[in-house]
This record gives C-alpha cells, structure tokens and sequence, in this order.
C-alpha cells in the first residue's frame, strides 16, 4: 500500500436528485500521471474538484499519501491545481501570483524566493516575473498556472483541462512539455482532459469515464487496442472504429460474424471464452486494421466500394460501403482512390474487437 | 541604394501586370467605401430627436441658472428666457448661508453638511456590508443562501410607505429615533437588497475558478475577498457608491420622517426655503438654492462616470 498516492474509495457525490459520482473507486500510484478522459459532464471534472476539496463529498473518502483528506482543507491536502482558465489573479503580476500561496501559508521569504526562482527556471518564465497576467500570452499565462502549483511544493498535480484553451500549436508543445515535466519530477499527476490525444500520449494509465462511472482503468494501448466496451471502443480514436451489428454463427470449426448479409471469419480473435453460435454481437475494427487490395489468396475478403476519400498527408482516409454499411478505413498517404472504385477488403481479427450486443462488454 | 534600384526593375516589369488589374475592378463597378450622404433623412431623424431632447432637459436648467444670476426687479420684468442684463451672485450667497428655514436664517450651508454626515457613512457601511453579502452569496454556497437571497430581494419590491411607521417605533426603542444614526441606519438598511444584488451578479460573473485557485493556495473567506475579489471589482465599486450617493443625498422622505429638524438633509431645507410662505418668493434665492442642492449628485456623476468607464476598461482583464 505504501506506493499508492492518491485513493478514492466508494466515493458518491449528487447534487439534490442528480447522482454526478456513483461509488467510485480509484488508485492511484505514486509518480504515476493518470488522465480522467471524458466526454463533458461525464463527472471527470467534478471528481477532480472532489480530490482537490473543493466540492464536498455525499459518501466515501479520499486518501492523500495513506492521510484521510475526506473533511481537509484543499491547502492541506498537499496537492497543486492547474486550471482551463489559468485562474491567474488579474492585479496581481506573475511572481506575487506565485507567492501568494506561499505568504498565505507565512512561509519564510527567503524560502518563497528559493522556490519561485527555481519553479521560473523549470518553466523558463524567469524575464515574465514582473509582468501581469494580462501581458501574457495563453502559453505563458498557462506555464504560470503550473508554476503555482510547482511553488507548492506539493505530492499531487491536478490538472483540469489545463491546454483546452490554448490554440493547436501550442497545445502540443505544451503537452511534450507537461511530459517532460512529469519525467523531471516525477509526482503524481492527475489530468483531466476530453482530447483523446492528452489522455493517449501523456498517461501511464488513463480512466475513461461516463456518466460518473469509470468504463475502462488501464494504460493507453490497453485502452486503445483491448477496449474493455463498447463506449471505450466508440470514444477512442478518431476517426472512430468502425462496427458491425451481427449474429455470431459457427461453421466447419470456424466462426464467424454474420451482419448485413456478410459473413465476417472471426476464427482469429482472442476471444476471452468460447464462441456460442448465435450469439448477438458487435464487431468492431479500426480504420488502420483493415488492408485494401492487399489480401492473399485463400484469404477471407469483401468487396466494398469507395464513397468519400480524406487524404491528410502522412495518410488517406477512404470512406467505404460495404454492404450498405459506412466504414472507414485508414492506408498510406500516398495511395489513391477515386470515388466509386471497387476495392477488396481483408481484416485485422487478431487485433479486432467484440463486444456483446447486450451489455456492450468485450467478448 | 543598388538593391533599391534593383527592385524598381522588378516593380518596372511587373507594373502592366498591376495595371491590367486595376482596369478590371474599374470595369467591375462600385469600388472601396461605400459614400454616404450628411443630410439623409435617417440623420435628420437622429439628430433632430437628439436635439429636441436636449433641449427639453436644457432648458429648465438654463432658466434655473439664469435667474439665479438676476435680482429681484430684473425678474418681475418677467423675461425668464433672457440673459441677466446685471449678474449678481449676491441670490447665492443668501441661499447658502443666511436664507431662512423655519425659524433659523443661516442658509442651506447646516443641510448641507447634514447631507455630507448622512450620506458619507451610509454609503461606506452600506457598500461594505452589501459587498460582503454579495461575496458570500455568490461564492461561499451555504445552506439557506437561496432562501436568504430570496428574502433580500423580497425586501426590494415593499413600498416604503409600509414600513416607515414600524420603522419609527424600532428606531425609538433603540434611542436612535430623530438622530443621524437612525438616519444612517435606516439608509444602510434599505440600500441593502439592490446593492446584495448589484455585488452577487458581479462576483458571480467572475470566473469561479480563480476562487478555487485561491482556495489551492489556501487563502480563506477575507483572504479572498479582500486581496482577490477586492481588487477586481473597484468598477462596481463605483457603480455602487454613484448608486447611494444620489440616492441618499436626493432622499426626502426618510430625511423628514426620520430626523429633527436640527438633522434636516438638504434636501428638506431646500424645501422648507422654497416653500415658506411669509416674505415675497425670493424666485433668484430658491433657484441658487435648488442648483446647489442638486450640485452633488451633479458633480459624482460627471466625475465618477469617468472614473467608472475607466474602471471597466482597467478590470476587462481575461484572468
């Protein structure tokens, strides 16, 4: 138990009738960045605020280095917050907003500088310090915003949604950046995000969440190439993977999904239990594990044909029908289709996913 | 200078090019800013309503000036349009220091500081506290702040009327009955739900997560008020004081009601100098005097409508 770093155990949390956090439970370990990723008012947020304390929770608790923190003080509980909006103090300039919390706290002055010059050398914010924030640029007022928590000195980082305001550019710089910064400190850090790219490239593990319900807690190419069900399936990657509603069938000791009137042969799926023969499913395959043109002979394959094609450079995104059914379907950038060519298609199976029609879990 | 020519080659070759162009937007029609007319019909309209307003709300003030810079025979000449053909300030200094009110002659000058010592302590307790309410309502959520922000505003929509006998009785069993504490206390009072209201909205327009930051940093309930939101919030500050200056300082009733007549704010003496009845009506007097009582409110707004606009722009800050 000694390297868990922040335990959330059976936590509740409503609001009058409206349930946001169900008995949540969470772990997290020592040093380990975990995204919370989420569509918004899926409860990622909130249940940031509930570990920060500054939302009181309905049930449960709240562990902060093996310290019940439940009834704390946000101050006390040995945590930093980085906010969407900076959160900046307008009248204040850059180095009294990384004091403030410091000479809140009475600590020492010559303490308060030793860490705000060290806290301007990591972010290389040191020619900002005696500006306003209203001088600042986004990037600039958000490495201020993680500089307060720096000063802290703190075990925990939370970060909620620190690079949703900034502009594409500096949102992938500024992510390497928070990268590197976890890799040089190495505390724990909680980051809660909607982008799908955060949550992939920065996380140890990430917690997809829904509705207040934690879906899927596991690191990135888990998520990514095992999604545990049908939300996870559906919410990571972009484009989104493609899915086909069928019945399981069982032929000449080979199995095989039956949608649309096509027969899919899902013999190579790891699947976690015995196929049953008639079983309602959803196969699901991402864009990238599917070969157009490429199958070998002998191969199961389907015809389909080019609806819509999406070239972005490194690759080419081609908009297919098969059977009556859109799927897309990822390959390099520089092979080219015309709309309304017939391709031949061959899957992936191995690295597919399926799920149960009924309760959406993987299979 | 040699690259300087060179690029004149360049511009030289490439100029029939330039022209061609601008032979083809020519051809093409209307070109660059569209002409509008002075004299439309729309701009009549607007500045002729605008002149006509003006005018209505000049000209009481013109003739209010002007006869308070006339004697008494110019005026029963009775051309209240024209300029005094003799300026006396002489109607001014009567109506500040000797016009009689009742029973004592010195002027409007005791309801004037009357005035000041009612209306400087009303608005400060006022604002303070209303501040203070407005802060806790909108970022300190306690149990029944609903119920009691509903009371509050409640409290706005009762007519005075109702409440000024009640009122009386209060005031009296606290000793305060007839003093400028009572009066100050009962300005506090009803400043209380328009100002709660006027300071919630804006502290809760303020972005709530720099009241979460300030929390992470560990700052607590006056921390916060008095070094964050403080800070931020001087235009409706302004708007505030602008709102209990003119609103205490023009008060007639409670002024009345409330105090002896040693306490009368300005106002009252106005009243009580325009409306006596023995003597001729000193129409010069009665003017200057009108003119300084409304001076006040007159001065806050031409000053701090400045300061308020500059407020705005200061605090229109993205955190």
């Amino acid at each position: 138990m000694e390297n868990v770093s922040v335990s959330v155990k059976d936590l509740s949390l409503s609001f009058g009738a409206v349930t946001v956090l169900d008995t949540l439970n969470l772990d997290i370990k020592d040093g380990e960045f975990l995204v919370l990723l989420g569509s918004s008012g899926c409860g990622k947020s909130t249940l940031l605020n509930c570990i920060a304390g500054l939302l009181d929770v309905s049930d449960g608790q709240i562990f902060i280095k093996n310290k019940n923190v439940t009834w704390e003080e946000p101050k006390d509980r040995g945590i930093g917050m980085v906010f969407q909006s900076y959160a900046l103090y307008p009248q204040m300039s850059v180095e009294k907003n990384l004091s403030f919390g410091l000479q809140v706290a009475k600590v020492e002055k010559t303490e308060i500088d030793r860490r705000i010059s060290r806290a301007a050398e990591i972010l290389q914010i040191q020619p900002l310090l005696k500006r306003k924030p209203a001088e600042l640029s986004g990037g600039q007022r958000q490495r201020v915003a993680i500089g307060r928590a720096l000063v802290r000195d703190v075990d925990v980082f939370l970060f909620d949604e620190p690079l949703s305001n900034l502009d594409a550019k500096l949102r992938s710089e500024l992510r390497v950046e928070i990268k590197r910064l976890h890799q040089s400190l190495k505390n724990t850090m909680i980051y809660v995000t909607h982008d799908q790219i955060e949550a992939l490239t920065l996380a140890d593990r990430i917690a997809v969440m829904k509705s207040g319900v934690i879906q899927q807690l596991a690191d990135p190419m888990t998520i990514y190439n095992a999604p545990e069900n049908l939300f996870v399936a559906g919410f990571i990657g972009s484009p989104s993977m493609n899915f086909f509603r069928g019945e399981l069938q069982l032929r000449d000791g080979r199995a095989f999904v039956h949608a649309n009137g096509v027969d899919f042969d899902v013999s190579a799926y790891p699947s976690r239990g015995p196929f049953k023969a008639g079983q309602k499913v959803v196969l699901g395959v991402r864009p990238e594990h599917v070969r157009v043109d490429e199958a070998s002979s002998g191969e199961p394959s389907h015809q389909a044909v080019v609806d819509i094609e999406e070239p972005m450079g490194a690759d080419n995104l081609l908009w297919l029908k098969l059977a009556g059914q859109s799927m897309s379907v990822r390959i390099a950038g520089q092979r080219r289709y015309k709309p309304r060519t017939a391709v031949t298609l061959s899957f992936d199976m191995a690295v597919a996913s399926l799920f149960d029609a009924g309760n959406e879990n993987r299979l | 200078m040699p690259e300087i020519v060179a690029f004149n080659t360049i511009d030289a070759g490439i100029e029939p090019e330039a022209e061609k162009v601008q032979a083809r937007a020519t051809q093409a029609g209307p070109r660059g800013k569209k002409p509008r007319r002075a004299l439309s019909g729309r701009n009549i309209m607007i500045y002729g309503t605008l002149i006509v307003m003006a005018l209505y709300y000049l000209l009481p003030l013109y003739v209010m000036v002007m006869t308070s810079l006339k004697g008494m025979p110019e005026i029963r000449l009775g051309n209240i349009f024209a300029p005094p053909l003799e300026i006396t300030f002489e109607p001014w200094v009567k109506a500040w220091s000797s016009a009689c009110t009742g029973l004592n002659c010195d002027g409007l000058s005791r309801g004037f500081w009357n005035s000041v010592r009612i209306t400087v302590p009303s608005t400060i307790v006022s604002i303070a506290i209303a501040s203070i309410n407005g802060y806790a309502l909108a970022n300190w959520r306690f149990k029944g702040a609903d119920l009691f922000f509903t009371i509050l505003i409640v409290g706005a929509f009762i007519p005075y009327q109702v409440m000024i006998y009640p009122i009386v009785i209060v005031l009296r069993e606290l000793g305060v009955y007839g003093s400028l504490t009572g009066l100050i206390i009962v300005h506090t009072i009803f400043g209380m739900p328009i100002l709660t209201l006027l300071f919630r909205n804006y502290f809760a327009g303020l972005p709530e997560e720099l009241f979460k930051a300030a929390r992470v940093d560990g700052a607590g309930f006056w921390t916060i008020y008095f070094r964050i939101m403080l800070p931020m919030s001087m235009p409706i500050f302004v708007v505030a004081m602008i709102l209990q200056v003119t609103g205490i300082w023009n008060d007639f009733l409670f002024g009345v009601v409330f105090t002896r007549p040693e306490y009368y704010p300005m106002t009252v003496q106005l009243n009580n100098i325009v409306n006596s009845v023995q003597g001729v009506k000193e129409y010069n007097v009665n003017m200057a005097a009108t003119i300084l009582t409304g001076a006040v409110p007159l001065f806050v707004y031409f000053v701090s409508g400045r300061l308020f606009v500059r407020g705005i722009a200061a605090g229109a800050v993205k955190g």
